[in-house]
């Protein structure tokens, strides 16, 4: 398995006490793909991205990173991929410059390249003119910026991308899949964390849907929404009565449906056509919730 | 890059020093407070016990009274920019800014964190605990080449608190559970430690306990370096310093492990 991909996990299984906060989970990371990791919150996301790092040691299973085999071989992997924690842990009495410096000498670039290592994460990170400011004085999303620059410094293969866009404003946000997408054209394998369905779908090459600590859907986007959901999902608004109603209608029928508080969507339904409602494009969101029964946020 | 496929060692120098340059830069932002807080709080003992005691006593062990806490005072710095330091910021890097983990998701390991951590800790008390000695010159200590060792020796000592203060940090779940280590075991060692009297000067069972202080160790190595070393007890006081120094060093790196690798 090595040589083909940037993340190989195979069987990872980690119990905290009683509880497996991952069961049994495979993953796939092919180079320069870009591979999103969905779930909701408690579904394992945070604890297998940490054992990307070494920073959880597995139970059970293997876990290979561009090549070098976890736990024993991690600090060589580490030294060759970036992180961009989901926490914002910046230093934040240093500058955006400082910040970049100090993470510079963590990342063992050179002396010779440090300087131009810095003035490109800068660049990338669109915040040349604030190169002097403390991080306090930052917004959100500079800050997030910023921590999408340090893990970029010593050019990594490999960038994990623990919830990026979490607490940030939809421009914002916006923003920063420009950034991501940008990484991705340059050929940087991707692996990011995230229970924003949307992000998911516009950045992600393939998704791997968790639940409880597994993998319960792995695939592109639209072969996983057009596998599972169809490509209509009729939306039927109306009293609790009549969504009642519809859902047993839909239950009868063998329609998948799923109650999204105001409506019911009748997924995979391009047979649903007597029912009276507004037709839509099905999304990821449709086949998370249809396989896992749970909602996202 | 991908041609490279040595496996990294432990306690390299690349990792120390990321480590440390981080400590540097951050201390450029808050230089001023952290050496106001190290060296006067001694400084204000120094002069308060040397000039206030110094009044009722003249002799102590041989010394005037400001002679015998002017060297014994490196001891009380060394425990309160070291052990006190490290204790509290080693527990908010880890527990409220993150900071760790950042670190360690770099190729840096705990053993090296740790390690960079003290041994920056070790340079500024290395500094630090010659300040309130420089001021008891001024008050009439004697200046002496062996002065020159002192830094040295507050240094050593100084790894090994903050050592102490980070294994300290990585046992407490909050931030309010110092109190028992500080109220419980720090405050006595400091008071008995042969700074501010005489261990000779209290009962024999509190002479004995005394010898396993780490300060008592110290403040015996920078009066014997001030005043005329004592050959073989100086290695035995020398040697203390460095197993307490390794002890800690390997507890702080144990159990530092245990909180940032689940």
């Amino acid at each position: 398995m090595t040589g083909t991909s940037a993340i190989t996990v195979h069987g990872f299984v980690k119990r905290f006490g009683s509880l497996a906060a991952v069961d049994g989970l495979d993953l796939e990371v092919p180079f320069g793909a870009c591979v999103g990791l969905l779930g909701p919150n408690g579904a394992g996301k945070s604890t297998t991205m940490k054992a990307l790092t070494a920073q959880v040691i597995p139970d059970e299973g293997a876990i290979e990173v561009l090549g070098y085999r976890l736990p024993d071989d991690s600090k060589q992997a580490r030294a060759e991929m970036g992180v961009v924690p989901q926490l914002d842990n910046l230093d934040v009495s240093l500058t955006v410059e400082q910040n970049l410096l100090v993470f510079a000498y963590l990342y063992r670039v050179p002396a010779g390249e440090r300087r131009r290592a810095i003035e490109h994460a800068l660049a990338l990170a669109n915040l040349r003119d604030r190169r002097a400011s403390k991080v306090d004085q930052l917004s959100g999303g500079m800050r997030r910026r910023l921590l999408i620059a340090r893990g970029l410094l010593h050019r990594p293969r490999l960038l994990l991308l623990d919830e990026p866009t979490v607490g940030l404003d939809p421009q914002v946000r916006q923003e920063l899949w420009a950034l991501i997408d940008r990484l991705r054209t340059e050929g940087v394998s991707i692996l990011m964390s995230t229970h924003y369905i949307e992000e998911a779908e516009r950045l992600c090459d393939t998704v791997t849907i968790m639940s409880h600590g597994k993998a319960v859907a792995v695939g592109p986007p639209q072969a996983l929404i057009r596998a599972h959901a169809g490509r209509q999902a009729v939306e039927v608004y109306g009293s609790p009565a009549r969504l009642t109603e519809v859902e047993a209608t839909a239950r009868r029928r063998g329609w998948p449906s799923r109650r999204t508080g105001t409506s019911v969507s009748i997924l995979g339904g391009d047979g649903a056509v007597e029912l009276d409602g507004e037709r839509r494009v099905t999304n990821l969101e449709d086949v998370f919730v249809l396989l896992t029964g749970e909602e996202i946020d | 890059m991908a041609t490279s496929r040595r496996r990294l060692g432990r306690l390299e120098r690349a990792a120390l020093q990321g480590v440390m340059v981080r400590e540097v830069v951050n201390f450029s932002s808050f230089w001023r407070s952290s050496t106001f807080s190290s060296t006067v709080d001694p400084t204000i003992y120094l002069l308060a016990f040397g000039l206030g005691f110094g009044s009722l006593v003249t002799r102590v062990a041989g010394h005037t009274y400001i002679e015998f806490v002017g060297t014994g005072i490196v001891a009380t710095t060394v425990l309160f920019s070291g052990a006190f330091t490290a204790m509290y910021s080693t527990f908010i890097k880890y527990k409220f800014q993150h900071t760790y983990d950042a670190i360690i998701a770099a190729p840096v390991d705990t053993e090296e964190l740790v390690t960079g951590e003290a041994l920056w800790v070790a340079v500024r008390t290395g500094v630090y605990g010659c300040v309130p000695m420089l001021v008891a010159v001024a008050f009439g200590l004697a200046p002496s080449w062996g002065m020159l060792l002192v830094p040295l020796i507050a240094a050593l000592a100084g790894f090994g608190w903050a050592a102490f203060g980070i294994f300290v940090a990585a046992r407490v779940s909050k931030i309010e559970s110092f109190s028992y280590w500080q109220s419980g075991l720090l405050t006595p060692m400091f008071l008995v430690a042969g700074t501010f009297f005489p261990l000779t000067a209290l009962p024999h069972w509190a002479q004995v306990v005394g010898n396993f202080n780490p300060l008592f160790h110290c403040v015996q190595l920078v009066r014997h370096a001030v005043f005329g070393t004592e050959g073989i007890a100086d290695l035995g006081h020398l040697a203390f310093l460095i197993g307490f120094a390794l002890a800690f060093w390997r507890l702080a790196i144990r159990h530092m492990e245990r909180k940032l690798i689940l």
